[in-house]
Protein backbone atom coordinates (compact mmCIF):
# COMPACT_ATOMS: atom_id res chain seq x y z
CA UNK A 1 0.00 0.00 0.00
CA UNK A 2 1.24 3.43 -1.36
CA UNK A 3 2.28 6.01 1.74
CA UNK A 4 -0.77 8.15 0.13
CA UNK A 5 -3.27 5.55 0.02
CA UNK A 6 -2.86 4.44 3.37
CA UNK A 7 -3.09 8.20 4.40
CA UNK A 8 -6.81 8.54 2.20
CA UNK A 9 -7.96 5.27 4.20
CA UNK A 10 -7.24 6.68 7.41
CA UNK A 11 -8.63 10.20 6.42
CA UNK A 12 -11.34 8.24 4.93
CA UNK A 13 -11.86 6.55 9.01
CA UNK A 14 -11.62 9.84 10.75
CA UNK A 15 -13.91 11.44 8.78
CA UNK A 16 -16.36 8.74 9.46
CA UNK A 17 -15.57 8.89 12.87
CA UNK A 18 -16.28 12.65 12.74
CA UNK A 19 -19.49 12.87 11.02
CA UNK A 20 -20.94 10.28 13.45
CA UNK A 21 -20.55 12.58 16.13
CA UNK A 22 -22.51 15.27 13.62
CA UNK A 23 -24.21 17.46 15.77
CA UNK A 24 -20.59 18.07 18.47
CA UNK A 25 -18.25 18.62 16.15
CA UNK A 26 -20.83 20.87 13.49
CA UNK A 27 -21.02 22.74 17.27
CA UNK A 28 -17.25 22.28 17.21
CA UNK A 29 -16.40 23.66 13.73
CA UNK A 30 -18.80 26.67 14.28
CA UNK A 31 -17.41 28.16 17.05
CA UNK A 32 -13.66 27.25 15.87
CA UNK A 33 -15.18 29.65 12.50
CA UNK A 34 -16.20 32.07 14.67
CA UNK A 35 -13.00 32.39 16.59
CA UNK A 36 -10.64 32.71 13.38
CA UNK A 37 -13.18 35.09 12.18
CA UNK A 38 -12.63 37.27 14.72
CA UNK A 39 -9.41 37.10 14.67
CA UNK A 40 -8.89 37.37 11.35
CA UNK A 41 -11.05 40.29 10.80
CA UNK A 42 -9.07 42.16 13.81
CA UNK A 43 -5.87 41.39 11.85
CA UNK A 44 -7.35 42.30 8.52
CA UNK A 45 -8.45 45.71 9.54
CA UNK A 46 -5.78 46.78 11.81
CA UNK A 47 -2.96 45.89 9.18
CA UNK A 48 -5.27 47.77 6.56
CA UNK A 49 -5.75 51.15 8.80
CA UNK A 50 -1.69 51.11 9.41
CA UNK A 51 -1.05 50.50 6.12
CA UNK A 52 -3.05 53.38 5.08
CA UNK A 53 -2.26 55.51 7.96
CA UNK A 54 1.22 54.75 6.99
CA UNK A 55 0.96 55.95 3.67
CA UNK A 56 -1.37 58.66 3.74
CA UNK A 57 0.18 60.52 6.41
CA UNK A 58 3.44 60.21 4.97
CA UNK A 59 3.27 64.35 4.34
CA UNK A 60 1.93 65.45 7.57
CA UNK A 61 4.15 68.57 8.58
CA UNK A 62 7.47 67.72 9.78
CA UNK A 63 7.17 69.26 13.12
CA UNK A 64 3.91 70.66 15.23
CA UNK A 65 4.61 72.62 18.27
CA UNK A 66 2.49 73.35 20.48
CA UNK A 67 1.89 75.05 24.03
CA UNK A 68 0.43 73.25 26.85
CA UNK A 69 -0.37 75.47 30.45
CA UNK A 70 -1.17 72.93 32.98
CA UNK A 71 -1.50 70.30 30.85
CA UNK A 72 -3.84 71.13 28.68
CA UNK A 73 -3.14 72.73 25.17
CA UNK A 74 -3.36 76.49 24.66
CA UNK A 75 -3.19 79.26 22.09
CA UNK A 76 0.21 80.04 20.67
CA UNK A 77 1.34 83.66 20.38
CA UNK A 78 2.41 83.67 16.86
CA UNK A 79 5.89 85.71 18.40
CA UNK A 80 7.04 82.23 19.24
CA UNK A 81 7.15 81.75 15.29
CA UNK A 82 10.23 84.23 15.29
CA UNK A 83 12.13 82.83 17.91
CA UNK A 84 11.31 78.64 16.22
CA UNK A 85 12.50 80.47 13.15
CA UNK A 86 15.84 81.50 14.44
CA UNK A 87 16.84 78.23 14.96
CA UNK A 88 19.48 76.70 12.39
CA UNK A 89 17.80 73.92 10.95
CA UNK A 90 14.65 75.70 10.24
CA UNK A 91 13.55 76.48 6.65
CA UNK A 92 10.16 78.13 7.49
CA UNK A 93 7.02 78.17 10.87
CA UNK A 94 3.64 78.97 10.10
CA UNK A 95 0.89 79.61 12.23
CA UNK A 96 -1.88 77.12 12.28
CA UNK A 97 -5.33 77.89 12.95
CA UNK A 98 -7.67 75.00 13.44
CA UNK A 99 -10.48 74.01 16.18
CA UNK A 100 -13.26 72.03 17.23
CA UNK A 101 -16.92 73.28 16.76
CA UNK A 102 -19.63 71.14 18.83
CA UNK A 103 -23.31 71.47 16.58
CA UNK A 104 -25.64 71.43 19.54
CA UNK A 105 -28.25 71.04 17.11
CA UNK A 106 -27.73 67.72 15.30
CA UNK A 107 -24.86 66.36 18.52
CA UNK A 108 -21.81 66.07 15.57
CA UNK A 109 -18.38 67.51 16.24
CA UNK A 110 -16.48 69.04 13.11
CA UNK A 111 -12.77 69.83 12.77
CA UNK A 112 -12.16 73.81 11.58
CA UNK A 113 -9.02 74.36 10.01
CA UNK A 114 -7.96 78.13 8.21
CA UNK A 115 -7.41 76.66 4.22
CA UNK A 116 -5.46 79.36 2.29
CA UNK A 117 -7.50 78.94 -0.08
CA UNK A 118 -10.97 80.78 1.12
CA UNK A 119 -8.78 83.76 2.53
CA UNK A 120 -9.86 86.01 0.30
CA UNK A 121 -13.82 84.65 0.71
CA UNK A 122 -15.03 85.13 4.11
CA UNK A 123 -18.62 83.83 4.02
CA UNK A 124 -17.76 80.04 2.14
CA UNK A 125 -16.39 77.25 3.23
CA UNK A 126 -15.56 74.32 1.71
CA UNK A 127 -16.68 70.67 3.66
CA UNK A 128 -16.26 66.87 4.28
CA UNK A 129 -18.84 64.14 3.20
CA UNK A 130 -19.33 63.57 6.39
CA UNK A 131 -20.60 66.85 7.43
CA UNK A 132 -22.45 67.15 3.76
CA UNK A 133 -24.24 63.99 4.27
CA UNK A 134 -25.04 64.39 8.19
CA UNK A 135 -26.49 68.15 7.43
CA UNK A 136 -28.11 66.80 3.57
CA UNK A 137 -25.96 70.34 2.53
CA UNK A 138 -24.87 70.54 -0.90
CA UNK A 139 -22.76 73.38 -3.05
CA UNK A 140 -24.26 76.59 -2.19
CA UNK A 141 -26.19 75.11 0.74
CA UNK A 142 -25.74 77.25 3.94
CA UNK A 143 -24.44 76.15 7.20
CA UNK A 144 -25.26 78.37 10.52
CA UNK A 145 -22.53 78.67 13.34
CA UNK A 146 -23.16 79.66 16.66
CA UNK A 147 -20.11 82.32 17.29
CA UNK A 148 -19.03 82.39 21.16
CA UNK A 149 -20.86 85.63 21.06
CA UNK A 150 -23.89 83.97 20.68
CA UNK A 151 -24.94 85.30 17.70
CA UNK A 152 -25.26 83.44 14.32
CA UNK A 153 -22.56 82.96 11.61
CA UNK A 154 -24.19 82.20 8.24
CA UNK A 155 -21.51 80.33 5.77
CA UNK A 156 -21.80 79.31 2.23
CA UNK A 157 -20.55 75.87 0.96
CA UNK A 158 -18.71 76.43 -1.78
CA UNK A 159 -17.64 72.99 -2.45
CA UNK A 160 -17.64 69.49 -0.89
CA UNK A 161 -14.80 67.48 -0.16
CA UNK A 162 -14.28 64.52 -2.77
CA UNK A 163 -16.07 61.34 -0.75
CA UNK A 164 -12.62 59.41 -1.81
CA UNK A 165 -11.21 61.48 1.13
CA UNK A 166 -13.09 60.56 3.69
CA UNK A 167 -11.05 58.92 6.01
CA UNK A 168 -8.71 62.05 6.50
CA UNK A 169 -11.79 64.78 5.49
CA UNK A 170 -15.00 63.69 6.81
CA UNK A 171 -15.94 65.56 9.44
CA UNK A 172 -13.55 68.76 8.01
CA UNK A 173 -14.75 72.31 7.52
CA UNK A 174 -12.36 74.49 5.79
CA UNK A 175 -12.76 78.15 6.27
CA UNK A 176 -11.04 81.98 6.28
CA UNK A 177 -9.15 83.29 8.87
CA UNK A 178 -11.22 86.18 9.45
CA UNK A 179 -14.47 83.85 9.73
CA UNK A 180 -12.67 81.39 12.15
CA UNK A 181 -11.23 84.38 14.51
CA UNK A 182 -14.98 85.53 14.38
CA UNK A 183 -16.48 82.36 15.20
CA UNK A 184 -14.36 82.09 18.08
CA UNK A 185 -13.57 85.17 19.11
CA UNK A 186 -9.60 84.18 18.84
CA UNK A 187 -7.57 87.45 19.42
CA UNK A 188 -5.07 88.45 16.80
CA UNK A 189 -1.08 87.56 17.59
CA UNK A 190 -2.74 84.09 18.84
CA UNK A 191 -2.60 81.01 17.13
CA UNK A 192 -3.43 76.92 17.70
CA UNK A 193 -0.32 75.01 16.82
CA UNK A 194 2.98 76.31 14.55
CA UNK A 195 4.05 73.69 11.83
CA UNK A 196 8.02 73.91 11.15
CA UNK A 197 9.53 72.62 8.01
CA UNK A 198 12.98 71.79 8.37
CA UNK A 199 16.09 71.71 5.69
CA UNK A 200 17.02 68.45 7.02
CA UNK A 201 14.44 65.84 8.57
CA UNK A 202 17.62 63.68 10.41
CA UNK A 203 17.96 67.05 12.76
CA UNK A 204 14.95 67.02 13.88
CA UNK A 205 15.36 65.79 17.15
CA UNK A 206 18.18 68.35 17.41
CA UNK A 207 15.40 70.98 16.54
CA UNK A 208 12.78 69.80 18.89
CA UNK A 209 15.39 69.95 21.95
CA UNK A 210 16.30 73.52 20.82
CA UNK A 211 12.81 74.48 20.93
CA UNK A 212 12.17 73.16 24.51
CA UNK A 213 14.82 74.72 25.39
CA UNK A 214 14.32 78.46 23.90
CA UNK A 215 10.31 78.07 25.04
CA UNK A 216 9.94 75.69 27.55
CA UNK A 217 6.38 76.05 27.78
CA UNK A 218 6.04 74.37 24.28
CA UNK A 219 5.97 70.36 23.11
CA UNK A 220 6.96 69.68 19.54
CA UNK A 221 5.56 66.86 18.49
CA UNK A 222 7.64 65.33 15.00
CA UNK A 223 6.27 63.87 12.08
CA UNK A 224 7.49 60.01 13.11
CA UNK A 225 5.88 60.51 16.58
CA UNK A 226 3.16 61.15 14.45
CA UNK A 227 3.52 58.05 12.35
CA UNK A 228 4.40 55.43 15.09
CA UNK A 229 0.87 57.27 16.90
CA UNK A 230 -1.25 54.74 14.37
CA UNK A 231 1.16 51.78 15.06
CA UNK A 232 0.36 52.19 18.60
CA UNK A 233 -3.45 52.54 18.03
CA UNK A 234 -3.75 49.60 16.10
CA UNK A 235 -1.04 47.47 17.63
CA UNK A 236 -2.02 44.09 19.44
CA UNK A 237 -1.61 45.69 22.60
CA UNK A 238 -4.52 48.23 21.48
CA UNK A 239 -7.68 48.52 23.16
CA UNK A 240 -10.00 47.08 20.80
CA UNK A 241 -7.29 44.52 19.93
CA UNK A 242 -6.70 43.13 22.94
CA UNK A 243 -10.15 42.64 23.73
CA UNK A 244 -10.95 40.74 20.89
CA UNK A 245 -7.74 38.82 21.11
CA UNK A 246 -8.27 37.93 24.65
CA UNK A 247 -12.45 36.59 23.81
CA UNK A 248 -11.39 35.07 21.15
CA UNK A 249 -8.30 33.25 22.78
CA UNK A 250 -10.30 32.24 25.84
CA UNK A 251 -12.21 30.95 23.64
CA UNK A 252 -10.29 28.56 21.69
CA UNK A 253 -8.10 27.42 24.83
CA UNK A 254 -11.61 26.74 26.32
CA UNK A 255 -12.04 24.70 22.89
CA UNK A 256 -8.61 22.78 22.85
CA UNK A 257 -8.84 21.88 25.98
CA UNK A 258 -11.91 20.52 26.05
CA UNK A 259 -9.96 18.53 23.16
CA UNK A 260 -6.95 17.81 25.52
CA UNK A 261 -8.33 16.85 28.83
CA UNK A 262 -9.74 13.88 27.58
CA UNK A 263 -12.00 11.81 24.75
CA UNK A 264 -15.50 10.42 25.70
CA UNK A 265 -16.83 7.29 26.67
CA UNK A 266 -17.31 6.91 22.72
CA UNK A 267 -13.94 7.97 21.65
CA UNK A 268 -12.79 5.65 23.87
CA UNK A 269 -14.69 2.89 22.80
CA UNK A 270 -13.58 3.41 19.09
CA UNK A 271 -10.32 3.78 19.92
CA UNK A 272 -10.08 0.22 21.87
CA UNK A 273 -12.03 -1.26 18.73
CA UNK A 274 -9.70 -0.10 16.48
CA UNK A 275 -7.06 -1.32 18.25
CA UNK A 276 -8.60 -5.00 18.91
CA UNK A 277 -8.81 -5.27 14.77
CA UNK A 278 -5.17 -4.72 14.89
CA UNK A 279 -4.90 -0.83 14.24
CA UNK A 280 -1.27 -0.15 15.26
CA UNK A 281 -1.11 2.92 17.92
CA UNK A 282 0.90 4.96 15.40
CA UNK A 283 -2.25 4.75 12.96
CA UNK A 284 -4.60 5.29 15.61
CA UNK A 285 -2.86 9.07 16.17
CA UNK A 286 -2.35 9.49 12.47
CA UNK A 287 -6.10 8.31 12.50
CA UNK A 288 -6.98 11.40 15.51
CA UNK A 289 -3.83 13.77 13.67
CA UNK A 290 -6.45 13.92 10.28
CA UNK A 291 -9.85 14.34 12.69
CA UNK A 292 -7.86 17.57 14.23
CA UNK A 293 -6.47 18.31 11.08
CA UNK A 294 -10.16 18.12 9.00
CA UNK A 295 -11.62 20.26 11.86
CA UNK A 296 -8.76 23.05 11.57
CA UNK A 297 -8.20 23.33 8.15
CA UNK A 298 -11.86 23.46 7.66
CA UNK A 299 -12.49 26.22 10.31
CA UNK A 300 -9.27 28.22 9.38
CA UNK A 301 -10.45 28.63 5.99
CA UNK A 302 -13.93 29.59 6.41
CA UNK A 303 -13.16 31.19 8.97
CA UNK A 304 -9.79 33.52 7.34
CA UNK A 305 -12.49 34.15 4.06
CA UNK A 306 -15.05 35.10 5.97
CA UNK A 307 -13.21 37.42 7.71
CA UNK A 308 -11.88 39.16 4.02
CA UNK A 309 -15.18 39.35 3.00
CA UNK A 310 -16.61 41.24 6.34
CA UNK A 311 -13.89 43.75 6.38
CA UNK A 312 -13.06 44.28 2.63
CA UNK A 313 -16.74 43.45 1.10
CA UNK A 314 -19.05 44.92 3.77
CA UNK A 315 -16.74 47.54 5.23
CA UNK A 316 -16.03 46.21 8.78
CA UNK A 317 -19.75 46.10 9.50
CA UNK A 318 -19.73 44.18 12.42
CA UNK A 319 -16.87 46.05 13.95
CA UNK A 320 -19.47 49.70 12.87
CA UNK A 321 -20.89 49.74 16.37
CA UNK A 322 -17.63 49.26 18.24
CA UNK A 323 -15.46 51.86 16.19
CA UNK A 324 -18.57 54.81 16.31
CA UNK A 325 -19.15 54.68 19.67
CA UNK A 326 -21.17 57.99 20.40
CA UNK A 327 -19.55 59.61 16.80
CA UNK A 328 -22.44 61.08 15.12
CA UNK A 329 -20.15 62.04 12.24
CA UNK A 330 -18.35 58.44 10.99
CA UNK A 331 -16.48 58.47 7.58
CA UNK A 332 -18.28 55.60 5.03
CA UNK A 333 -14.67 54.61 3.67
CA UNK A 334 -13.63 51.27 1.66
CA UNK A 335 -10.39 49.94 2.91
CA UNK A 336 -7.45 48.67 0.62
CA UNK A 337 -7.55 45.28 0.30
CA UNK A 338 -4.42 43.85 2.17
CA UNK A 339 -3.68 40.55 3.30
CA UNK A 340 -0.13 40.00 4.98
CA UNK A 341 1.29 37.01 4.49
CA UNK A 342 3.16 36.29 7.50
CA UNK A 343 0.61 37.48 10.12
CA UNK A 344 -2.00 34.96 7.97
CA UNK A 345 0.62 31.77 8.84
CA UNK A 346 1.20 32.95 12.23
CA UNK A 347 -2.29 32.48 13.27
CA UNK A 348 -2.53 29.20 11.41
CA UNK A 349 0.31 28.24 13.39
CA UNK A 350 -1.45 29.48 16.74
CA UNK A 351 -4.47 27.99 15.81
CA UNK A 352 -4.53 24.82 13.74
CA UNK A 353 -1.26 23.48 15.45
CA UNK A 354 -2.31 24.08 18.91
CA UNK A 355 -5.77 22.34 18.46
CA UNK A 356 -4.40 19.02 16.54
CA UNK A 357 -1.47 18.90 19.01
CA UNK A 358 -4.79 18.45 21.49
CA UNK A 359 -6.66 16.55 19.89
CA UNK A 360 -3.61 13.68 19.51
CA UNK A 361 -2.27 13.97 22.76
CA UNK A 362 -5.48 12.18 25.12
CA UNK A 363 -5.72 9.62 22.11
CA UNK A 364 -2.02 8.94 22.55
CA UNK A 365 -2.96 8.20 26.40
CA UNK A 366 -6.02 5.68 25.48
CA UNK A 367 -4.37 4.37 22.28
CA UNK A 368 -1.34 2.89 24.36
CA UNK A 369 -3.86 1.32 27.13
CA UNK A 370 -4.94 -2.50 26.53
CA UNK A 371 -7.85 -2.15 23.89
CA UNK A 372 -10.04 -4.79 26.85
CA UNK A 373 -9.66 -2.04 29.49
CA UNK A 374 -10.53 0.99 27.62
CA UNK A 375 -13.54 -0.76 26.23
CA UNK A 376 -14.68 -2.03 29.65
CA UNK A 377 -13.89 1.90 30.95
CA UNK B 1 -13.11 6.31 -6.37
CA UNK B 2 -15.21 10.14 -6.62
CA UNK B 3 -17.92 9.01 -3.54
CA UNK B 4 -14.91 8.52 -1.04
CA UNK B 5 -14.81 10.52 1.73
CA UNK B 6 -11.31 11.74 1.35
CA UNK B 7 -11.97 12.70 -2.35
CA UNK B 8 -14.86 14.88 -1.07
CA UNK B 9 -12.57 16.24 1.62
CA UNK B 10 -9.60 17.12 -0.83
CA UNK B 11 -12.56 18.20 -3.06
CA UNK B 12 -13.65 20.68 -0.13
CA UNK B 13 -10.26 21.91 0.84
CA UNK B 14 -9.13 22.60 -3.13
CA UNK B 15 -12.34 24.90 -3.50
CA UNK B 16 -11.48 26.94 -0.68
CA UNK B 17 -8.46 27.22 -0.81
CA UNK B 18 -8.87 28.58 -5.00
CA UNK B 19 -11.12 31.10 -3.27
CA UNK B 20 -8.68 31.90 -0.84
CA UNK B 21 -5.92 32.26 -3.90
CA UNK B 22 -8.70 34.65 -5.29
CA UNK B 23 -9.44 37.11 -2.25
CA UNK B 24 -4.95 37.26 -2.86
CA UNK B 25 -5.46 37.80 -6.14
CA UNK B 26 -8.06 40.27 -5.39
CA UNK B 27 -5.86 42.31 -2.73
CA UNK B 28 -3.25 42.74 -5.18
CA UNK B 29 -4.34 44.55 -8.04
CA UNK B 30 -7.16 46.66 -5.05
CA UNK B 31 -3.76 47.96 -4.16
CA UNK B 32 -2.75 49.51 -7.96
CA UNK B 33 -6.72 50.52 -7.84
CA UNK B 34 -6.14 52.46 -4.91
CA UNK B 35 -3.26 54.33 -5.32
CA UNK B 36 -4.79 57.51 -7.27
CA UNK B 37 -7.41 57.67 -3.86
CA UNK B 38 -4.06 57.26 -1.42
CA UNK B 39 -2.69 60.21 -3.68
CA UNK B 40 -5.54 61.89 -3.12
CA UNK B 41 -5.22 61.47 0.43
CA UNK B 42 -1.91 62.29 0.94
CA UNK B 43 -1.97 65.57 -0.77
CA UNK B 44 -4.88 66.27 1.16
CA UNK B 45 -2.79 65.40 4.06
CA UNK B 46 0.35 67.21 2.59
CA UNK B 47 -1.67 70.55 1.62
CA UNK B 48 -3.62 70.72 4.90
CA UNK B 49 -1.14 70.06 7.43
CA UNK B 50 -3.42 67.44 8.56
CA UNK B 51 -1.78 64.59 11.25
CA UNK B 52 -4.97 61.82 11.93
CA UNK B 53 -7.29 59.66 9.92
CA UNK B 54 -10.93 60.71 10.65
CA UNK B 55 -11.90 57.60 12.69
CA UNK B 56 -13.47 58.50 15.83
CA UNK B 57 -14.86 61.86 16.12
CA UNK B 58 -16.64 61.95 19.30
CA UNK B 59 -13.68 63.24 21.50
CA UNK B 60 -11.01 65.37 20.52
CA UNK B 61 -8.00 62.76 21.85
CA UNK B 62 -9.66 60.48 19.85
CA UNK B 63 -9.94 62.26 16.68
CA UNK B 64 -6.80 63.44 16.78
CA UNK B 65 -4.55 61.02 18.94
CA UNK B 66 -1.58 62.22 17.23
CA UNK B 67 -2.02 65.87 18.59
CA UNK B 68 -3.54 64.83 22.17
CA UNK B 69 -2.49 65.78 25.24
CA UNK B 70 -1.83 63.43 28.44
CA UNK B 71 -4.61 64.48 30.28
CA UNK B 72 -6.96 65.17 27.74
CA UNK B 73 -9.23 61.86 28.47
CA UNK B 74 -9.67 63.43 32.00
CA UNK B 75 -10.38 67.27 31.21
CA UNK B 76 -13.73 67.40 33.09
CA UNK B 77 -12.00 67.38 36.62
CA UNK B 78 -9.27 65.35 37.95
CA UNK B 79 -10.82 62.17 39.03
CA UNK B 80 -13.04 62.03 35.87
CA UNK B 81 -12.85 58.68 34.17
CA UNK B 82 -12.49 58.82 30.16
CA UNK B 83 -16.23 58.12 28.93
CA UNK B 84 -15.86 58.30 25.62
CA UNK B 85 -15.99 54.63 23.85
CA UNK B 86 -13.30 55.39 21.83
CA UNK B 87 -10.97 56.15 24.42
CA UNK B 88 -11.07 52.45 25.27
CA UNK B 89 -10.00 51.96 21.67
CA UNK B 90 -7.26 54.25 21.34
CA UNK B 91 -3.92 53.91 23.02
CA UNK B 92 -2.01 56.60 24.18
CA UNK B 93 0.71 57.76 22.04
CA UNK B 94 3.82 56.92 21.59
CA UNK B 95 5.34 60.32 21.93
CA UNK B 96 3.08 60.50 25.59
CA UNK B 97 3.94 57.95 27.38
CA UNK B 98 7.62 58.14 26.98
CA UNK B 99 7.24 61.97 27.06
CA UNK B 100 9.75 62.18 30.22
CA UNK B 101 12.44 60.26 28.26
CA UNK B 102 11.88 63.15 25.84
CA UNK B 103 14.61 65.61 25.21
Amino acid sequence: MTFIQKQRNILDVALCSLLRRKGKNLSLVVAYVFVIFLLSSVMFITDALKREASFVLKDTPEMVVQRLVAGRHELVPTAYAKVIGKIKGVQSVSARLWGYYYDATNGANYTLIVHQDLITSPGSIMVGRGVARHLSAGENGTIPFKACDGSYLFLEIRSVLPSESELVSADLVLMSELDFRRLFQMPEGYATDLVLRVRNVRELSTIAAKVVQLLPDTRPVSRDEILRTYDAVFSWRSGLVIVIFAGALCAFLILAWDKATGLSAEEKREIGLLKAVGWETSDVLLMKFWEGMAVSLVSFLTGIILAYLHIFFTSASLFEPALKGWSVLYPDFRLTPFIDGQHAATLFFLTVVPYTAATIVPSWRTATMDPDSVMRS
Amino acid sequence: MAGRRSSIFAVYLLIHLCILALLWAHAQPGQSRARPDLELKRQMVGSLGLTDLCLFTEARYTRHPAMADSNAPFQDHPMSFDHFPSGSIVTVPEHLRYESGKP
